[in-house]
């Protein structure tokens, strides 16, 4: 239900979308901030914009980047900007767009599965069944770490190229 | 006590534990045993300090006396922070520190998943995420416990002497006081005690997958709640706030 809250463009909006939507993610710069998802809304009154975002992650420190860009790109094009940042709803990968997900596997990284609700036991496995590799499409791959270079991705490796890539975490 | 004064406390007690197991996770930089751990105790401890900058931005704002997170954070001593004794415990090797964060993050993420349905706005967004970030950190540590629990000869013995000296905090981190009595009863957080059984259940599982034998009962922590800590808190919050103490107006 929540998680599939999308935000609402409007044609009054829809030009700060557009200048939104040319700011890459710090992180992941093959997918544009709008992709991502982290923003929700966009009020608009003459000049004035209010830009509501969200975390990906409560310690994301590509945030606190992703505002100044936001502010940088729209006082640029003449807007007085506010930055409101909201938790409800919580972020969740399921916000990528599938446009998004093909141009992370373009640029190497594979795209998060699907969200699955289970119950939460520490021994079960947090390992997405098949995770196929964004090089060579194999899915003999295997887990490396939870933990990859940013707090978004895990470390996968591909025994059929034999080689190491990262797996945008479902979230 | 004030709706407001009760809110304000529990945000910093929750703040403050997320803040020094941040803070000791952050400890373990550049000092993993392989690069993938190391990356990952950072990545725990970057979530932890997101969740308590989440308690603090709002323990400031209903406070609204003009101190900011930053002050709550670096600008209070040892007797003012509230979080749980076990979170101040030394590192340890490796598998003590995989032991501490899971008996915190099995607890923590138990208490987040029931905070989601809070009548208060901010701490049900806070612990929508929490409770995503910490089923991770109890996952990935609670599955190391296996993994050395059921290793070699020695890394069983270790990680059964981190487990002998951990446990007696654990039972702390299901104290409450007046000010969450006030709290459950106006339907803002939830009764940890009632989580107990089934934080008792995932860890004995995970004990008991790992070989490992929980020790008598005996001694046993209390009033990190109320600002009585063990010997290590000091020490670990002179080196955290030297910098903004020492230099008052560094700024990012
Ligand atoms: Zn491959």
């Amino acid at each position: 239900m929540e998680a599939n809250i999308q935000p609402r463009i409007t044609d009054e909006t829809r030009p700060v979308w557009t200048l939104l939507d040319q700011i890459p993610d710090p992180e992941v710069p093959a997918i544009s901030i709008v992709e991502l998802g982290v923003i929700r809304d966009v009020q608009l009154s003459g000049k004035q914009v209010v830009v509501e975002m969200t975390p990906t992650y409560s310690g994301c420190p590509a945030l606190k980047t992703m505002e100044d860009a936001v502010l940088a790109e729209l006082q640029a094009n003449g807007y007085e900007v506010n930055i409101r940042i909201v938790y409800k709803p919580a972020w969740t990968t399921d916000w990528l767009s599938e446009g998004a997900k093909a141009k992370l596997k373009a640029y190497g990284i594979a795209p998060p599965p699907r969200l699955t609700v289970k119950r939460f036991h520490p021994l079960d496995s947090d390992e997405p069944s098949r995770v196929s590799c964004p090089f060579c499409d194999s899915v003999d791959t295997k887990l490396t770490s939870q933990f990859g270079s940013t707090a978004c991705k895990a470390l996968y490796f591909c025994d059929g190229c034999r080689q190491p890539f990262e797996l945008f975490k479902c979230h | 006590m004030g709706m407001n004064e009760a809110l304000f406390t529990f945000s910093v007690r929750q703040a403050d534990s997320a803040l020094v197991l941040a803070q000791r996770l952050c400890e373990w930089c550049g000092h993993g045993p392989v690069l993938e751990e190391d990356i990952a105790m950072s990545n725990m401890g970057l979530d932890l300090i997101g969740q308590s900058r989440g308690y603090y931005s709002y323990a400031a704002n209903i406070e609204g006396g003009g101190r900011s997170e930053d002050d709550l954070a670096f600008h209070r001593n040892e007797r003012e922070f509230m979080n749980r004794c076990l979170v101040e415990q030394p590192n340890g090797d490796f598998g003590h520190t995989m032991m501490r964060s899971f008996f915190y993050s099995a607890f923590s993420a138990l208490q987040h998943r029931e905070l989601r349905s809070s009548t208060d706005e901010t701490i049900s967004g806070v612990a929508q995420k929490a409770w995503k970030e910490l089923q991770y950190h109890a996952r990935h540590t609670g599955q190391w416990i296996v993994r050395l629990g059921d290793g070699t000869e020695e890394s069983h013995q270790r990680i059964q002497s981190s487990l002998d000296e951990l446990w007696s905090f654990t039972e702390e981190l299901f104290d409450t006081d007046r000010i969450d009595e006030q709290l459950v009863s106006e339907g803002i957080i939830c009764d940890i005690g009632l989580l107990k059984p089934e934080w008792d259940v995932m860890v004995n599982d995970v004990l008991h997958a790992a070989g490992l034998v929980v020790p008598p009962k005996g001694y046993r922590s209390k009033g990190g709640m109320h600002g009585v800590h063990t010997e290590y808190l000091g020490h670990m919050l002179s080196e955290m706030q030297y910098l903004p103490r020492a230099y008052p107006d560094a700024r990012w």
